[in-house]
């Protein structure tokens, strides 16, 4: 039904989707304005979670602010913290130990394996099956401990510190990990089993709720949103950074923009990430995790620099300014959902409510990291 | 377009200033300042060449007197990135919108109006999107709060 | 009409069966309840409700209790009259199904002749009490739920009645009692494995069991209360015993559904094997359905609501008529 091509008075009316809903997964809310069933407009409003994170940037220094970069998107923290760390490293001319880059790596990319995990369980509630949230929830808990072992923390980390990461990790961490990827990796066909296969699943995702490539180059969409697209773009690969180069993975790709497509992306993500940490698991050195003489209150020359990493959603960038002095003169946090969730607006025109829902869903938005 | 080509490109632009940067440094290419009235230039030469805005910065510069206005793009064909930045005064900090091309400008635009009160002509709603409704105040200028 | 003995029996009979109706489906839909927390917990690696009372067996006396200590919210702008008598539309016609219902040989409340058709009739209501209570709550989420709901249920209503009809049609009889007579002997005997009388009747019970999951509103057709969409859909505004009312009717529904099927198709109060008959016999089978029911809830996403919808009109229906041929056809020619 193309709402263009009606001549016919349709009366419309405005529904308020949150800022308290279920499916809004943190405090959005949408106005839509609704003809019966279909959309007609659907407008985010967002701010209900904004603390400021870049003003608290200019106030604190440069150490002071790392337990904030983990606050913004609390699902895959490590990601922020990498790229806030590798910003300021950039700056100052930091070198990192090559043992400090690879544990990097593993963290992250268990980060990236819990969130993909939680956004798995969370959308099959979204389109109203309970249960593999609890499946996705027993892996991922596997994660936190592992990482709570490591890192001190289950959710928001602070883990990387200018010049390497804080503690080494263990003998136990490292055949942990190998035990949990191995029990990861048999689970993964009772997961496609149970849900990819499932015939009401595909119902509501294949063919559901588009996102053209011409859409995410528009409006930036980065991400298993852009990949689900058919764009093979991976900050990974396209501006390869920390060990990434030495490890051999694949960017998954479907070109059907539809949410089932995005869903593939991300369960194949997961696999590649378990490639990933069992490659960087091998070929971790012995050595430092820390560089040496970092100093304490960092004071990194004037000058700027970006740097972004490929998070768990899309390309988060920090563009760090400094003046010399031990606080940042500017921080500007890019941040990916922010511009994964500017295409809703255009993209869910004319889709029934239940459609736009399943789309919301796809796009993987943890709203702190769109408020900051 | 090659990197080459945009770089003739933005050099053709008058009042421009093109660098080539190392990307191990500074994490960009490719470091472009133009004046703030080339903005609709830079961005349609961007759209072009397929680029996407990844993210618009402001920076007060306060003893400066000016208001710097840094655009992101980047490839994702070939994963380059352009910074393209422009300064305007500020007391008077007003450019161009190019939502028009860049539909994702929208937002990005309206970000840094709440932050640092940037009027973007031509905007179609440049109403707070991070702030309250009714905020008034631009909490990222360096002189908030004194 | 005399006053004797007889009379006052009479009198004494109905109601002791009205109470014990209305306990019955209290009773199951306070249980139902519990189960409906345990057995997803089975699936999904946790404990259910489990510390009010062992086992969490006093949970739906804790829930009933905090329902009806909450004070009950009207709309300003709601239709009361309405409003209030909704949840009642909704939970006395499925009381007033039990009551043709026949647990065994002996027990039953009211055997009608036409104890069939009573309870279409009456299972038909519900569908206008939902449908008031979305509208009366000057809701806009209640609204579209309860456009949704009147959507669903008149798509499920008519396979449900085609296969009905075609039971009928080779049982010569509405009368419940009559139906399972007919099933007495083996599990060979049962309606579900008649081929005799149409080699589709297992799937008219299957169509029979689909129905009455949508007439039900349970998942995976639970458009009217999408969780994640309309928050409670046509109960968001109601509050305590209201609330309470709706879900006491939900399961009573599902209760009356899962009886009529253990009796329509699964041969009532008979044994499998043909031992002992009995009112064990009728339970064991309608709680296994109900297990079926919940368990299919868990276990599936929901569907779109075209998709629901296309399910009915564009499969069920025209399996259902295939039946409905087939068995006049078997009936002529056999």
């Amino acid at each position: 039904m193309s709402l263009e091509a009606q001549t016919i008075h349709r009366e419309t009316f405005v529904i308020n989707l949150g800022p308290q809903h279920p499916a809004t997964h943190g405090v959005l809310r949408i106005k839509l304005t609704m003809d019966g069933e279909y959309i007609y407009d659907a407008e985010p409003v967002i701010g209900y979670g904004h603390r400021m994170h870049e003003k608290m940037g200019e106030n604190r220094t440069y150490a002071k602010y790392l337990p904030n970069t983990a606050r913004m998107d609390y699902v895959a923290a490590m990601f922020n913290t990498h790229g806030y760390v590798c910003a300021v490293e950039r700056l100052a001319g930091i070198t990192v130990p090559e043992r400090a880059e690879y544990i990097r790596v593993i963290t992250a990319e268990l980060n990236r394996l819990a969130s993909h995990l939680l956004w798995a369980g969370a959308f099959l509630i979204d389109l109203g099956g309970f249960t593999p949230l609890l499946y996705t929830f027993d892996d991922r808990e596997q994660i936190l401990d592992l990482l709570e072992s490591v890192t001190g923390a289950r959710l928001t980390f602070c883990y990387y510190r200018f010049g390497g990461v804080c503690n080494d990790v263990d003998d136990e961490f490292v055949a942990g990990t190998r035990q949990f990827i191995s029990r990861l990796r048999s689970r993964m066909p009772m997961y496609h089993a149970l849900v990819t296969k499932n015939i009401i699943f595909r119902k509501r995702c294949e063919g559901i709720g588009p996102i053209t490539a011409a859409d995410c180059r528009r409006y930036g969409a980065t991400g298993p949103v852009l990949r689900g697209a058919g764009v093979a773009y991976d900050v990974r690969k396209a501006e390869p950074y920390s060990i990434y180069p030495k490890l051999d993975f694949n960017v998954p790709v479907y070109p059907e923009s539809d949410c089932m497509a995005r869903y593939l992306v991300r369960m194949d993500e997961i696999v590649e990430s378990m490639r990933i940490i069992e490659q960087a698991l091998d070929q971790m050195p012995a050595g430092p995790v820390m560089a040496e003489k970092v100093p304490k209150f960092l004071k990194p020359p004037k000058g700027e620099c970006y740097f972004n990493v490929e998070s768990a959603r899309g390309s988060f960038g920090v563009r760090a300014i400094s003046d010399g002095t031990d606080k940042a003169y500017r921080l500007k946090l890019r941040s990916p959902c922010f511009s994964n969730l500017s295409l809703f607006q255009e993209c869910s025109r004319g889709m029934l409510l239940a459609d736009a829902l399943a789309l919301l869903g796809s796009l993987d938005l943890v709203i702190p990291d769109i408020d900051r | 377009m090659t990197i080459l080509d945009i770089q003739t490109r933005f050099q053709a632009i008058h009042g421009a200033a093109v660098t080539e940067t190392a990307h191990s440094k500074h994490g960009v290419h490719l470091d472009v300042t133009v004046t703030p009235d080339r903005i609709p230039d830079s961005a349609r030469l961007m759209e072009e060449a397929q680029y996407t805005l990844e993210a618009i910065t402001g920076v007060d510069w306060l003893t400066e007197k000016q208001i710097e206005i840094l655009y992101d793009y980047t490839s994702y064909a070939s994963g380059t990135r352009i910074a393209v930045r422009t300064r305007v005064p500020r007391d008077n900090p007003e450019v161009a919108t190019i939502c028009t091309l860049h539909p994702g400008a929208n937002w990005h635009e309206r970000e840094t109006h709440d932050f640092f009160g940037v009027k973007f002509a031509g905007h179609p709603e440049l109403t707070p999107l991070l702030l309250p409704e009714d905020a008034d105040f631009h909490p990222l200028r360096k002189d908030y709060g004194t | 009409m005399t006053i004797n003995n007889e009379f006052i029996l009479e009198i004494v009979r109905l109601v002791l069966y009205a109470v014990g109706l209305i306990a019955f489906a209290a009773f199951n839909a306070a249980y139902l309840s519990l189960l409906e927390r345990k057995i997803p917990s089975w699936f999904q690696l946790r404990y259910g409700p489990k510390e009010v009372g062992w086992w969490g067996l006093l949970q739906p006396v804790a829930d009933g209790l905090k329902l009806l200590t909450k004070q009950l919210l009207v709309q300003r702008g709601a239709d009361v009259v309405l409003f209030k008598l909704a949840p009642v539309m909704v939970v006395i016609p499925a009381i007033m199904c039990l009551a043709t219902i026949p647990f065994s040989e002996t027990i039953v409340a009211r055997n009608l002749n036409l104890g069939l058709l009573v309870i279409f009739s009456f299972s038909a209501i519900h569908v206008i009490g939902t449908m008031l209570g979305g509208w009366a709550s000057y809701n806009k989420y209640a609204s579209i739920a309860a456009a949704r709901v009147v959507a669903q249920n008149i798509a499920y209503e008519i396979p449900l009645l085609l296969v009905m009809v075609a039971l009928v049609m080779v049982t010569h009889s509405f009368n419940l009692h009559t139906i399972v007579d007919q099933q007495a002997g083996g599990f060979w005997h049962w309606n579900v494995l008649r081929l005799s009388a149409s080699p589709l009747m297992p799937v008219a019970f299957i169509i029979y069991f689909i129905c009455m999951l949508a007439e039900s509103n349970r998942a995976p057709f639970d458009m009217v209360e999408a969780e994640s969409e309309l928050i409670a859909g046509a109960f968001t505004e109601y509050s305590g015993m209201g609330f309470g009312l709706f879900f006491i009717a939900e399961y009573a529904n599902i209760v009356v559904g899962c009886a009529l099927g253990t009796i329509l198709f699964l041969g009532g109060w008979h044994c499998p094997f043909n031992l002992l008959p009995g009112l064990h016999w009728f339970l064991i089978k309608m709680y296994f359905l109900c297990f079926t029911v919940i368990w299919v809830r868990w276990s599936f996403p929901r569907t779109q609501f075209y998709g629901l919808l296309n399910l009915s009109w564009k499969v069920l229906i025209p399996v259902a008529l295939a039946h409905l041929m087939i068995t006049a056809i078997m009936l002529k020619l056999v």
